[in-house]
């Protein structure tokens, strides 16, 4: 019952925080914002259970990419430029998308529901089997690492692409690519 | 951030407690909740702390973005290596059974390396992603 109303509350806050964030035009306070959105979300993780879930949003989605945000925005400016009008058609497709969304979740399983294909295909086999095949006590590390190895791999691999992408785009490629606030730094020195 | 005592002074506390949290979360992610993806995160961010504290220049001096580099395509490659030393054993790609003698074993050997493959590139990731973004 206590997590059932610390649930409510955390979710209500998310939706206030999602509100301010789209009505902020001080792109500073909407990174902050976001902040405290992922460190709200970082919280309902806790109370799911899924405490490494937890770990990475309150690292990553309240620590590393409000940095990131912050670093952008300190290359580009702190207000948002563009003015903010109605658009009649784009209301009217978000709208739509938003209630086949909604009629969509009538088919979701209830939170927690045992009959579920995810619950009955491998979890059972995992649970019963990981303590003499991996004997490693904490059951999502062997999942994560062994019987999902590949998948872990290709994550990875994804991270590794995505550091990869940004070096591309905006890292300095050597000492003969160099960006103008280098050349305008070594002008002035 | 010169001026800022306090801030460099908490910041040298806190850096090395964050670092030793973040090996504690990849060497305990057996037992408990954690594991690579978090420790390179919590890696970095103890690195990233350094560099807004200190400055990105002070940070390009304690690790050279060439080896960052080079960490995080070690990573990868140290994952794909365990998975290519479980087929030169006689297993399939990424089982770890066959690289000890006791499959139990083996297990365990191949989740250490591939933690720490994955650490390393998430944490070399991270930091390569804030020298791009934090340029002076």
């Amino acid at each position: 019952m206590t997590v059932t109303i610390i649930n409510f509350i955390l979710l209500c806050l998310l939706f206030v925080a999602a509100l301010a964030i789209n009505q902020q035009r001080n792109l500073f306070a909407a990174s902050m914002l976001t902040g405290i959105y992922s460190l709200m979300c970082a919280s309902l993780f806790v109370c799911l259970d899924a405490v490494d879930v937890a770990f990475t949003e309150a690292a990553v989605g309240a620590g590393i990419a409000t940095i990131l945000f912050l670093g952008t925005l300190a290359l580009t400016g702190f207000e948002e430029k563009t003015e903010v009008k109605v658009s009649i058609p784009g209301l009217i497709i978000v709208l739509i998308t938003g209630g086949l969304l909604i009629y969509g979740l009538q088919d979701i399983p209830l939170f927690g529901d045992a009959n579920t294909p995810v619950q009955t295909y491998l979890a059972g086999k995992y649970i019963d089997d990981s303590a003499t095949e991996i004997a490693v006590p904490n059951l999502v590390t062997s999942i994560l690492a062994s019987y999902r190895g590949y998948d872990t791999f290709g994550e990875t691999t994804v991270i590794f692409t995505a550091g990869i992408g940004v070096l591309m785009l905006l890292g300095r490629g050597g000492k003969k690519k160099k960006g103008l606030l280098d050349e305008a730094e070594e002008k002035q020195s | 951030m010169e001026h800022h005592f306090v801030l460099r002074i908490v910041a040298r506390l806190l850096i090395p407690l964050i670092m030793l949290f973040a090996l504690y979360v990849q060497f305990h992610g057996d037992y408990g909740p954690g594991g690579g993806f978090q420790a390179g995160v919590i890696f970095a961010a103890g690195f990233i702390l350094y560099g807004l504290i200190y400055g990105v220049d002070k940070l390009r001096d304690v690790v050279h973005p060439g080896v960052v580099r080079s960490l995080a395509a070690f990573g990868v490659l140290l994952y794909a290596g365990v998975g290519i030393a479980g087929m030169l054993s006689g297993g399939e790609f990424l089982n770890y059974s066959v690289l000890a003698t006791d499959p139990v074993a083996g297990q365990h050997f191949g989740i250490l390396l591939i933690e720490a493959g994955v650490g390393i590139t998430v944490a070399s990731t991270m930091v390569i992603l804030f020298y791009a973004f934090a340029r002076p």
